[in-house]
């Protein structure tokens, strides 16, 4: 495989300039994610409205993998309900490990479509980790429920 | 493929037979070309550039077909059975520790215990050793230039003991600043524990002046001699060190195995640390009295085959020569130190004045996981991370490098591949 399949403009260009990368004052709910085999940290900020994800954010440092995973995630879940947010994770997820993917909702076609460029990791399993890391921690959010709580999340 | 004879000579002094590959090389200045040959992993792997011997070496043939041919004509547990065969196989077990005592010159094989690896020789120490002398406000000096494996007990044994951890620290040049060094010790030190050469970065430490330092503060010395004893001639009595410990697999030999060196009088005075069969004298329910070192440290069945697959490892570099070996990282080092300072956007992390075998790579704006897959895709097999020296990556303010590591099989060529993968990578994220 070419490491441009992986690294492929999108990749190269969200990991250059992550979108939504800032903290959020307002945020409800946060997590930090932590990758103990390479040192990276991801913060995830979420504000909820009702089961509703109203805004969304991430800061840390990371690998292109890992910041352009972040900077996706936040674009796709942003004003998605708490049962999207679930089934993207899961279709995600299986995605990038390689595994069975679950049927999605159609309305959520679109949004799977723009997470397509991160399947390149899964030739790359010393890599998924990156990919995923974003979203444990937006996982482990949603769980810490209360502003301020905090959980460091563990990869694979 | 033929089998050696039945009765097979002591290690130290390996079998000739046919699919063992003679020794090339041998005293003329090391060919490293023809030294690859002897590595199967390179004949499995056309093309690959394996820079990563740092965090574990490469096997000769000579060490994988004499430990398949030890199971096949010599294999038995050692010191309990009767019959011959275990006779021979305990000679051959302990003959890989004669071995090992040549190769790091100590006076006597018993100052030789077999461990897992350099981790469990240093948590050797730290629980037998630290744990009974060690008493609180003592004091355990190590440097920043640490891996995890000698930081980590210490402060496992903080909690029991009392001790505390002193951190000398390096200097500008990235090297060990020997006056803040001396500074830190004092009656109160009782232990130096330091690291022969940095895994992260490559400095070599001045361990003997070290050792002189430490003696004269009444304090003993341990040296991790994992990344050092595959590249520099190491001599324990000259080093004058108490202990010294190194890994079996970091320098051509087996997973599994590795060596704690200590002197003969600390070892006799060191407590059991585990307990079991072979390291007893006599048991009785009510109490139990220990074997002499080496084998009241090595309870339980050992790694028999391990050792003695680490005694056919360091024959095979004794026969390449251990100042050839040195000579040919010295002089690979510097042809990578050159070739990569020439290129632009790369940074070496520096490494004091004296840098042997590892490369620490810094590209600012490409994180060391990314460059590193893009240097597989080259056939580039580097290590990226923080090496098990987070403490270090700290202090250097860098989340990781990525780390070209040398070995004897590694040439010219090698280097001239990894500064054209990582020109790619430039391109790629730049
Ligand atoms: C300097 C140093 N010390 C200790 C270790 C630990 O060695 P092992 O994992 O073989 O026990 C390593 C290997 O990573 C090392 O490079």
């Amino acid at each position: 495989m070419d490491a441009r399949e992986l690294y492929q403009d999108i990749i190269l260009d969200h990991g250059r300039h992550p979108r939504n990368f800032r903290e959020l004052p307002q945020a409800t709910n946060l997590a930090h994610g932590h990758n103990p085999l390479c040192g990276d940290r991801v913060t995830v900020y979420l504000e909820l409205d009702g089961d509703r994800i109203k805004d969304l954010s991430f800061d840390g440092r990371g690998c292109a993998i890992s910041t352009a995973s972040a900077s996706l995630m936040t674009e796709v879940l942003k004003g998605k309900t708490l049962a999207e947010a679930d089934a993207l994770f899961k279709g995600f997820h299986a995605e990038v490990t390689g595994k069975a993917v679950p049927r999605l909702p159609d309305a959520l076609a679109e949004d799977m479509e723009r997470l397509a460029p991160l399947e390149g990791v899964r030739a790359y399993p010393t890599r998924v980790k990156c990919a995923t890391l974003a979203w444990h921690a937006f996982e482990a959010a949603l769980k810490n429920g209360a502003a301020g709580t905090v959980a460091t999340v563990k990869t694979e | 493929m033929t089998h050696a004879p039945k009765f097979s000579p002591l290690p130290n002094n390996p079998p000739p037979f046919a699919g063992a590959p003679k020794i090339r090389g041998a005293k003329l200045g090391l060919d490293p070309r023809a030294v690859k040959r002897d590595f199967p992993i390179f004949e499995h792997n056309p093309g690959l550039v394996f820079l990563d011997s740092a965090a574990s070496a490469q096997k000769p043939a000579a060490v994988i077909d004499h430990v398949a041919e030890f199971y096949r004509s010599d294999y038995a547990n050692v010191h309990r059975g009767v019959y011959r065969l275990s006779a021979r196989s305990s000679d051959r077990y302990e003959g890989a520790r004669e071995t090992v005592r040549k190769f790091l010159n100590a006076a006597s094989a018993d100052e030789i215990v077999f461990v897992r690896g350099a981790t469990e020789g240093i948590n050797l120490v730290a629980y037998s050793w630290g744990m009974a002398f060690l008493q609180p406000g003592d004091e355990v000096l190590i440097t920043e230039l640490e891996h995890h494996a000698n930081i980590v007990p210490w402060q496992l044994i903080r909690e029991r003991t009392g001790l505390k951890l002193i951190v000398a620290p390096i200097d500008a040049s990235g090297g060990i600043d020997l006056a803040a060094f001396e500074a830190r010790l004092s009656r109160r030190t009782k232990l130096v524990a330091v690291t022969h050469l940095a895994n992260a970065t490559g400095a070599i430490l001045p361990v003997e002046t070290m050792a002189r330092l430490a003696h004269e503060h009444g304090a003993k010395i341990l040296v991790d001699g994992c990344q050092a004893a595959p590249r520099l001639p190491v001599d324990v009595r000259a080093l004058d060190c108490d202990f010294y410990v190194f890994s079996g697999h970091k320098i051509y030999g087996p997973t599994g195995i590795g060596v704690l060196y200590a002197k003969g009088e600390i070892l006799e005075a060191m407590p059991p640390w585990q307990g079991g069969g072979d390291m007893i004298e006599q048991v009785t329910f009510e109490k139990t009295t220990f074997q002499h070192p080496p084998h009241r440290f090595e309870a339980g069945t050992p790694d028999i085959s391990g050792a003695i697959g680490l005694a056919f490892a360091l024959d095979y570099i004794e026969a390449l020569g251990r100042g050839a070996i040195f000579a040919h990282e010295e002089e690979l080092t510097g042809y990578g130190v050159d070739t990569l300072s020439r290129l632009p956007g790369i940074r070496l992390v520096p490494a004091g004045q004296r840098r042997l075998g590892i490369l620490s790579i810094d590209v600012p704006g490409i994180h060391p996981h990314d460059l590193a897959t893009v240097l597989d895709q080259h056939h580039v097999a580097v290590r990226a991370g923080h090496h098990c020296a987070q403490p270090l990556m700290d202090k250097l303010g860098l989340a990781g490098t990525t780390r070209a590591s040398l070995g004897i099989y590694n040439d010219e060529r090698d280097i001239d591949s990894l500064a054209a993968a990582l020109a790619a990578a430039q391109k790629l994220f730049t």
